[in-house]
């Protein structure tokens, strides 16, 4: 336990103060929403004002930024002898991927407070009871710590930092196949197929049905139940890739 | 013995980078395993290290296996890598408390050990700065004070000066004489024979996976016979030439031949006929007392710089 706060302290303090980290996962969301919302916000039709439509789609694309730089930095402490170090110590180093990640956490709580504080100055007026607030940011703790665990386990079987970063693009890429940006139903049939089957799009009408009031229907359950069962893979993935990547 | 190998053995698909390597180390002595690149001297120390398996063989370090029992083998060592494994941003202070932390000196305890390794190795007028801005010998110093927080009775370092500055690698050295004078067994690998010659007690020549000879400096330099003759060369071609006369390798970076010689008047004659009928004679001629260097092609037949590339 003790190792794990360690490694915890560790990878948050590295995150502070690494400049591309916070930049990554904190001003290119933040970028996007503008950009969303003043270029192309005003071409698309959602039947509410785009920036608040747009608010739960920018937080899980956060997610997705903030976990391709864990799995950058688990790939850096693969590869560059951290992990080795810890290895031939008596300790857990496993350690290292639980700080990671548990940074990860960190970093997205701070990127969705900046997002979601932006997104009020530019016109978002939520409508959502404290409740609803903390089932919200609970759902989106959840969703986290799913790409976080599954981009430590990219990370750890990733061969530089290089490619891992490469190899998390899908976690970038998942939130523009879904309801973050527009209704699914405005997608030709097959992306459509695939936007209203993947997690995200449950997980984001939840997300806006808590925050802003829309109808969740199934949504409601459909979303928690993904999140919930990707972090157990995410989780059995990464200790498997772990597991793989340190045999002994 | 700290420690005793027998037999080691590991493959990589088709490749056998170690071939039954026996090694024994006695404790608070050096053993240095010297050898080119790819000979296998890493894949030694990661499995002695208990980071990898070996396929065959067995090892005991402070008489704990170290694939059954890895933990209790973690507890007697510390391993510095090839590569420095610190965190170039943090400080080095806060690099050496991590360590600390992890080991459960507990906050206080971390500090203070801290404290006693960056005044130890010259590090506490950088000690708040981030590592990032530390040069290549401050790193290295870093990563073995690193290694050596727990205050280990083994410690591996692998090629703990490639890379490093003739000043740097000075420092290193008296780092490494002062904790062998603290009672700490070293094991390293390196390339160069100066660092073997002057660091360790014992010395194993590893070429291609085996153990090729054993001892220390001097009795290495003793099974090489006496003293070296070395032909230097005014060309290429001669120098070529007079390698095939006298049946010796030709390092492709070096003007001169060396070989053994008893010393004698009558022997310096013969080789000099022998190239001069050969019409490869040499510019110079001096003799010296065997080498390192001398002790690796005698034994492999092959240069420590030609042996890696022939993989």
């Amino acid at each position: 336990m003790s190792a794990t706060l360690t490694m915890v302290g560790r990878s948050v303090r590295l995150t502070r103060r690494n400049v591309d980290t916070m930049i990554m996962s904190v001003v290119l969301p933040l970028l996007m929403m503008a950009l969303y919302v003043y270029v192309f916000g005003g071409a698309i039709d959602t039947g509410t004002a785009y920036v608040t439509y747009v608010v739960p789609g920018t937080i899980l694309l956060c997610a997705g930024y903030g976990a391709a730089s864990t799995a950058m930095a688990v790939a850096d402490d693969m590869n560059s002898g951290m992990i080795d170090r810890l290895r031939s110590m008596p300790v857990r180093a496993s350690a290292v991927l639980t700080g990671h990640v548990a940074a990860s956490v960190a970093r997205n709580a701070v990127a969705t407070t900046v997002v979601v504080g932006a997104a009020v100055a530019m016109g978002f007026r939520p409508t959502a009871s404290p409740l609803d607030w903390l089932l919200a940011a609970a759902l989106v703790l959840l969703y986290v710590l799913a790409l976080s665990w599954l981009a430590a386990g990219l990370g750890t079987l990733a061969r530089s930092v290089e490619s891992a970063s490469a190899l998390s693009f899908v976690m970038l890429f998942l939130p523009y196949l879904s309801s973050a940006f527009v209704p699914t139903e405005t997608m030709p049939a097959v992306l459509r197929a695939i936007g209203d089957h993947q997690p995200v799009t449950p997980i984001i009408e939840t997300v806006r049905g808590l925050l802003t009031g829309t109808p969740i229907g199934s949504a409601g359950w459909v979303g928690p139940v993904w999140a919930v069962g990707l972090l157990v893979v995410s989780f059995a993935f990464s200790v498997w890739c772990y597991r793989r990547r340190t045999r002994h | 013995m700290i420690l005793e190998a027998t037999g080691l053995r590991k493959r990589y698909g088709d490749t056998a980078v170690l071939d039954g390597v026996d090694l024994a180390v006695a404790e608070g002595s050096v053993l240095a395993l010297l050898g080119p690149n790819g000979a296998g001297k890493t894949t030694t120390v990661r499995i002695l290290g208990t980071l990898t398996r070996p396929d065959g063989g067995s090892a005991r370090i402070a008489g704990f296996d170290i694939v059954t029992q890895p933990r209790q083998v973690r507890e007697v060592i510390a391993l510095t890598g090839q590569y420095a494994a610190v965190d170039a941003q943090q400080t080095g202070r806060e690099n050496l408390t991590m360590i600390g932390r992890l080991l459960r000196l507990g906050r206080a305890g971390a500090t203070k050990r801290s404290a006693q390794l960056l005044e130890r190795f010259e590090l506490t007028g950088a000690a708040d700065r981030r590592v990032v801005t530390y040069s290549g010998g401050m790193r290295r110093r870093l990563d073995l004070a690193m290694s050596l927080v727990a205050a280990p009775r083994l410690l591996f370092l692998d090629e703990p000066t490639a890379g490093l500055d003739p000043a740097s690698r000075a420092t290193m050295w008296d780092a490494v004489g002062e904790l062998v004078c603290a009672g700490t067994t070293v094991v390293l690998t390196t390339q160069y024979l100066e660092e073997a010659d002057r660091l360790a007690d014992r010395i194993v020549l590893i070429d291609d996976g085996r153990v090729a000879a054993e001892g220390s400096a001097d009795e290495l330099k003793a099974r090489v016979g006496g003293d070296r003759l070395e032909l230097w060369f005014a060309d290429r071609a001669s120098l070529e030439k007079a390698a095939v006369v006298l049946d010796v390798p030709a390092d492709p970076q070096e003007t001169r031949i060396g070989i053994p010689t008893d010393g004698s008047a009558t022997e310096l004659h013969r080789v000099l006929d022998a190239l001069r009928a050969a019409n490869a004679e040499p510019d110079r001629v001096t003799s010296h007392r065997p080498t390192l260097d001398d002790v690796f092609v005698g034994l492999t037949r092959r240069t420590l710089t030609t042996a890696g590339s022939t993989r």
